[in-house]
């Protein structure tokens, strides 16, 4: 009685999978790590694009974190199941670019779906990221943010502090203040320790984080981020870690909710924290650009970009590629750019959407979310500050957390810290520089 | 004269242990073959290019200082968990074994931690000893504990380490109270007789008869700690802070899948398979001569 039934159900799994592929609509596979509300915005925008058109379908799969979705791209693509459009956050850049036959560079795949694209509509402190030196657009910029100081209002009225510190000194007396104030864990911090420490910061004071215009130029670059200005600034946080007016919150985001939850009144971290701020944090709350040494000279800078661009994968049929081309034409949509822009915090690409969100008068109402387009088009960017492209940099950040707890924790001091960081990274990069060629 | 039965013929029982054979070879000879190959090449992540480069991933690696720190927190972690899960359990088992009204309850609620996936427990561990969320956090705040596993490595440890042995407990304590119902009554009872006291009796008669069963579970938890702690350690501190949980397992995943350095990774997976391999060698020739069957 069973043989029959069991049959029957084979043979329906059979003609279900043969009758898939059989679809007139051609699938483009999009793999992202977006959570939350941008999730929400991810999922909309594949429907909105469907519903557009009648051939394509964009199917968003969420890969959790963004190293998580890289590696599985990757783990995929040796697998020979690449998905059309992988999204990779900034520091995975080096990576894909050296990939030569694994990705399609966007430039050549709107030039091969002759889709109209012209790479001067798009914001350069963003396209720059991902472009190569001759200004070609290797990936396509999708969630770009950039680093900004959240400030608790109502905690710094608390603290008797009239105005919001600009600057590094100004943040630390701020902080004990705070501190004596009756925050007492945690006076100022920030999330992404490599990022706010190092990368933004060498960016924000016009610093070498390493030479070859800090990787953009060369694979053969080295790390300079051992200055006396870096040693110092480290072995300021960490005197102040000992009675925690600062107070290390990790490698990457999961402590964010410091902030929101207010026991970090001053907390640096991505300009795209802002839906999650909105919706949690119970007091009045601002964004400002981040504190800078005054000493330096030429300091602020201009701060660098993050988030995660969409790379395209290689040896996809001629139709899935004409589909992304006009995928991502949507996407460049001014009104459907500004609209993203408004709703996620993350930034325009296109030059003409942040002309339309500041004409719409949004940023009078919501000066927030200007604060990280401020900060990127504050001067024009130099060799220090226009970007940086290492190889293994997921790793890198790693190796350069490692040392920044063990200068916090008190193992090392600031110099010594600093100083292994580099030789490590340094090492790391030789290694990438051999693979890559 | 031997009684038992003689097969005629060779192909039977080879073709018997056909499916054994084929498992052990897809499952385990193959991977750890790939993994010995790939331990002698450099490859990019996406594997475009690769090159033979002989021995030098494990020169590199023996290279690295972190390598070796790798291995002493390796030492560690693992001798901290097993002797804790496995003393912890055998006290629990010992009390689940005496005729208490609430003892079949008790050894349902034991077996429980077990269930919950690796990664799980590390997190509702991590919840509960959050710096700045734990519900355990605030009192040791509050008797003046500086309690900060984001920046302190023995406090982190300590977290890894308790978070890993609350999860084997459960397994172990299955196996000490079956080992414990299989010892006669009677030998108990002689004991009890003669006038030896309950903790006499336990190291002499019952700890003894338990030494199978212990024997076991060493050799089941040091595999364990050495290969399946990974989720906790991922999920809890990241091998953080200053590398202070990387161990050898977490370190061959951190360079491998988020480092794409796979031929180094590889090459740490030559190595880790060689002591597991070795260590077991170990228990079998050694601490099994004290076992009583």
């Amino acid at each position: 009685m069973i043989r029959p039934q069991f049959a029957l159900a084979t043979l329906f799994a059979c003609t279900l999978a043969l009758a898939s592929p059989a679809q007139a609509v051609t699938e483009i596979q999009w793999w992202h790590a977006m959570t939350g509300g941008n999730n929400d915005i991810v999922n909309k925008l594949a429907a909105d694009f469907n519903a557009s058109q009648p051939d394509y379908k964009v199917v968003p799969t969420f890969k959790g974190s963004y190293p998580d979705t890289m590696n599985a791209g990757i783990a995929a693509f040796r697998a020979g199941t690449a998905p059309h459009i992988l999204q990779v956050f900034e520091v995975g850049t080096a990576t894909m670019m050296s990939a030569k036959g694994a990705v399609k560079p966007v430039y050549q795949l709107m030039k091969d779906a002759g889709e109209p694209f012209d790479p001067n509509n798009y914001l350069p402190a963003i396209t720059g990221y991902y472009s190569t030196s001759k200004g070609e657009m290797l990936s396509f910029p999708f969630n770009s943010s950039s680093m900004v100081m959240w400030v608790n209002l109502d905690a710094l009225k608390k603290a008797n502090i009239a105005e919001i510190p600009k600057t590094w000194p100004e943040v630390f007396e701020g902080a004990k203040k705070l501190k004596a104030a009756g925050y007492a864990t945690c006076g100022f911090s920030n999330a992404w320790a490599t990022w706010a420490n190092i990368e933004q910061f060498s960016a924000w004071h016009n610093v070498p984080i390493g030479t070859k215009a800090n990787g953009l130029d060369g694979f053969d670059t080295e790390l300079k981020f051992n200055s006396p200005l870096h040693v110092q600034h480290l072995q300021t946080l960490i005197e102040l870690q000992k009675d925690k007016t600062y107070d290390y919150s990790g490698r990457a985001n999961a402590s964010e909710s410091r902030f929101g939850s207010g026991e970090c009144p001053l907390f640096m971290t991505s300009s795209g924290y802002y839906a999650t701020a909105k919706g949690t944090a119970k007091f009045a709350f601002t964004s400002v650009p981040m504190p800078y040494y005054p000493d330096v000279t030429g300091a602020p800078q201009n701060s660098i970009i993050g988030g995660a661009s969409l790379w395209v994968m290689g040896g996809k049929k001629p139709e899935e590629y004409k589909g992304i081309a006009k995928f991502f034409s949507f996407l460049s949509d001014t009104d459907r750019q500004a609209k993203l822009h408004q709703e996620s915090g993350y930034l325009p690409i296109t030059k003409a959407a942040y002309e339309k969100t500041k004409a719409d008068g949004f940023y009078d109402k919501n000066p927030i979310l200007q604060t990280p387009l401020k900060e990127l088009t504050n001067k024009e960017p130099t060799e220090n500050s226009r970007g940086l492209r290492f190889g293994n940099m997921v790793q890198l950040r790693d190796v350069w957390s490692e040392e920044i707890e063990a200068a916090l924790g008190g193992q090392k001091t600031a110099q010594q810290a600093l100083d292994t960081a580099v030789s490590r990274g340094n090492a790391m990069l030789r290694t990438f520089e051999k693979t890559a060629k | 004269m031997e009684k038992s039965a003689v097969f005629k013929g060779k192909l039977l029982p080879y073709l018997l242990l056909v499916p054994q054979l084929v498992i052990t070879l897809v499952f385990f000879y193959w991977p750890a073959s790939q993994a010995v190959w790939q331990s002698f090449l450099r490859e990019d992540a996406f594997g475009l290019n690769s090159e033979f480069i002989g021995l030098e991933n494990y020169q590199a690696l023996l290279a690295q200082p972190e390598y070796y720190k790798a291995m002493a927190t390796t030492v560690v972690f693992s001798s901290l968990v097993a002797a804790l899960s496995l003393s912890i359990a055998l006290l629990f088992a010992t009390q689940a074994d005496k005729n208490l009204k609430a003892a079949p309850t008790f050894k349902v609620m034991m077996i429980w931690p077990y269930a919950v996936a690796p990664a799980v427990a590390g997190v509702l561990w991590l919840f509960i000893f959050h710096p700045s969320l734990g519900t355990m956090a605030r009192p040791l705040r509050m008797m003046g504990f500086n309690w900060n596993p984001m920046l302190n490595g023995n406090h982190a440890m300590a977290l890894v380490v308790m978070a890993a042995v609350w999860k084997q407990i459960a397994y172990n304590f299955l196996f000490f109270l079956a080992g414990l119902q299989a010892i006669p009554r009677s030998v108990l009872e002689a004991g009890a007789i003669d006038g030896a006291g309950p903790y006499r009796r336990f190291w002499t008669i019952t700890f003894p008869l338990l030494s199978p069963t212990t024997f076991f579970l060493l050799v089941v938890n040091v595999v364990y700690v050495f290969f399946d702690t990974f989720g906790i350690i991922d999920a809890v501190t990241g091998g953080g802070p200053a590398g202070a949980t990387t161990t050898m397992v977490y370190k061959v995943y951190a360079d491998g899948r988020l480092g794409g350095d796979l031929g180094g990774s590889a090459a740490q997976s030559v190595i880790l398979m060689v002591i597991v391999i070795v260590l077991t060698a170990i228990q079998f020739r050694y601490v099994e001569r004290k076992v009583q069957y």
